[in-house]
């Protein structure tokens, strides 16, 4: 008797008990259930939830490979042990070194996030009698990938109990949620521990450690560089477009997200307008920008000037623009639903993270912030959208009866 | 029971728990969002609301039959907006630093809705007494849900409660601190009021489930 054999037959004794939603969430994960339907027609699909989350974890994959690498490159590459990667594939980048490093600080955050926030949604299932949601996982994914390398991981392990309790369950679990649950997460840590989610020190593993020491790692990001009027520092654009810069976990490989994007569109589990008018918004807001600087209306003593000076191209590359276009805008509960919704949705993400960005020196990243913020607004613009419609039909068939 | 009859005690006791005004009839937020990063303001604070609506609900239930209904809100601003000042006074004189922390939030009890609702709801319409209860009751079902999130607020956000370092310095890194625990900096800020008062109302809900409305 196999193994399959074997759960289904405890699946029986467990059958009406008290931890059978536990029980089912772990089978189901493993084998297909040994169910079929009795009676009536039923809609044949190939992508039910968990196969659609199983296509985003599986784009999110080479983010988190390359995340590793670059945590331990970021810090190596200080310390002098490597040179600077020349192209994609350079062994200075992809090295046993690297890869020791980053794994050692990049797996456990992933080792947090999903035991943690899996125990809760767990414990909810088992009290509320319901079977257990596969929304986690790709939050669970998602989460190590959005905060810097070195946060302790006790606040990790605080901010996914907050997002995912308050963020999520109160308002009914999976599919029920008003705002993304990964964000939520990362905005919580964001405002309850801003000295571990900014400045200039967390981002580059062994920064904090090395404070006022003369061999002392600088933890810096473009943004924060530029938010101080610095510049881009070493880094070209084909370091910023490959990824070899220091930044959240995963969302540094610009080259990576839009392969994991190009999965995303093809698969048709993420929207391509979403993403679109997401991108369209970033560069509006940027072409202002640059605008304003050429106009002359902000000189260089203006402590803007260094980000509304960056082409507005190059806004897509650095920060996490791109990566909160492919992988948080797009999340399909709390977006918007319709198609024309979904245009304004984006565009609006887009332009106000670029806003939040500039005039925000606190926070030089607002892309958060901007999607957690149309979250919010997403149920209204849907509500007017198809209310626009209804008017408009309406109004022809008063045309037709006239 | 000598003192108070079985309904007096109701009276009292009913907004504390299964009737209370925050909770239940989700009256007077904005106060318990504005002052309740610390415990110390949050105490001042009940214990002022304690005053006006106990004093307040007399008043007016003394005056109930002489109110022209038409004017009878501006009366009741009147007797609220004497008894603010008393406070406000009272506090610039003996507490004049923690008058300051709680700025406007004193003359903004005016503006809190539990305090015109018992006037509206109890005063105008029962005996002094009773309504001297009901204004204590209500004010103290106020005060244990400020107490509660000030609490939770100052010693997650800052550490502190009445501004003793109980879980160790900070800045020193001694207690907690010295094996990385931090201040939860989201603690401090008003949005958080709001979620530890959802949390409140969430746990009294599901213990006692005939609160749940139904949709």
């Amino acid at each position: 008797m196999g193994l399959k054999q074997s759960l289904h037959k405890m699946k029986m004794k467990y059958e009406g008990t008290k931890m059978a939603p536990a029980f089912n969430a772990i089978h189901t994960f493993l084998y297909l259930p040994n169910e079929t339907t009795h009676n009536g027609t039923h809609i044949k699909m190939a992508d039910d939830l968990k196969r659609t989350m199983n296509m985003v974890i599986l784009s999110l994959v080479p983010c988190l490979i390359f995340g590793i690498f670059n945590a331990g490159y970021q810090h190596n590459i200080q310390i002098g042990l490597v040179d600077a990667a020349a192209g994609f594939f350079s062994p200075e980048f992809w090295n046993l070194d690297n890869f020791s490093i980053g794994a050692w600080k990049v797996l456990p955050l992933v080792l947090v996030s999903y035991g943690v926030g899996l125990l809760i949604e767990f414990i909810f299932a088992v009290i509320k009698g319901h079977e257990v949601e596969e929304g986690y996982l790709v939050t669970g994914m998602l989460v190590p990938l959005i905060v810097p390398v070195d946060i302790p991981l006790w606040m990790l392990a605080v901010a996914v109990i907050f997002g995912v309790v308050i963020g999520k369950e109160v308002f009914g679990g999976t599919g029920m949620n008003i705002l993304n649950p990964a964000l939520t997460i990362r905005a919580f840590l964001f405002f309850a521990y801003p000295t571990w989610m900014s400045g200039d020190k967390v981002w580059v593993t062994g920064a904090v450690d090395t404070v006022g020491q003369p061999d002392a790692i600088s933890g810096e990001t473009i943004l924060g560089s530029l938010a101080q009027n610095n510049g881009f520092q070493q880094w070209d654009l084909m370091d910023q477009f490959l990824g070899f810069i220091p930044g959240s976990v995963g969302e540094t490989s610009k080259l990576l997200i839009v392969v994991g994007a190009l999965i995303l569109i093809l698969s048709k589990i993420g929207s391509w307008r979403i993403i679109l008018s997401t991108l369209v918004g970033a560069l509006t807001m940027g072409l202002i920008f640059n605008g304003v600087v050429s106009q002359g209306w902000v000189t260089e003593s203006s402590k803007f000037f260094g980000l509304m000076d960056v082409p507005f191209w190059q806004h897509l590359f650095i920060g996490s623009i791109l990566f909160g276009a492919v992988y948080m805008a797009t999340d399909p509960v709390s977006a918007s639903q319709t198609n024309k919704g979904k245009w304004i949705y984006g565009f609006l993400i887009g332009f106000i993270s670029i806003m939040i960005r500039v005039f925000n020196p606190a926070y030089p990243e607002g892309v958060f912030l901007a999607i957690l913020l149309m979250n919010v607004f997403a149920p209204t613009i849907d509500h007017y959208v198809v209310e626009g419609n209804i008017k408009k039909r309406a109004k022809r068939l008063k045309v037709k009866t006239a | 029971m000598g003192l108070l009859s079985k309904k007096d005690t109701k009276l009292i006791l009913d907004p504390l728990t299964d009737d209370n005004p925050i909770t239940i009839q989700v009256l007077g937020i904005c106060s318990a969002l504005a002052i309740t990063a610390q415990l110390k303001p949050s105490i001042v604070m009940a214990v002022s609301v304690i005053f006006v609506l106990g004093l307040g609900n007399v008043v007016i239930s003394l005056m109930r039959n002489i109110i022209p209904s038409k004017i009878r809100i501006i009366v009741q601003l009147i007797v609220v907006a004497t008894l603010v000042i008393i406070v406000d006074q009272v506090l610039k004189a003996y507490a004049y630093t923690l008058s300051k922390e709680l700025s406007v939030f004193i003359g903004l009890i005016i503006t809190n809705c539990i305090i015109m609702g018992r006037f509206e709801a109890f005063a105008l319409g029962n005996k002094p007494w009773p309504s001297f209860l009901d204004g204590v009751g209500n004010a103290l079902g106020y005060g244990v849900i400020l107490i509660i999130v000030g609490f939770f607020r100052e010693l997650l956000g800052s550490g502190t409660l009445f501004g003793f370092q109980v879980l160790g310095n900070p800045i020193t890194k001694t207690g907690l601190y010295s094996i990385g625990y931090e201040n939860n900096g989201f603690m401090v800020l008003p949005p958080m009021a709001l979620i530890v008062v959802g949390i409140i109302i969430w746990v009294q809900r599901s213990r006692n489930p005939s609160l749940v409305e139904e949709n």
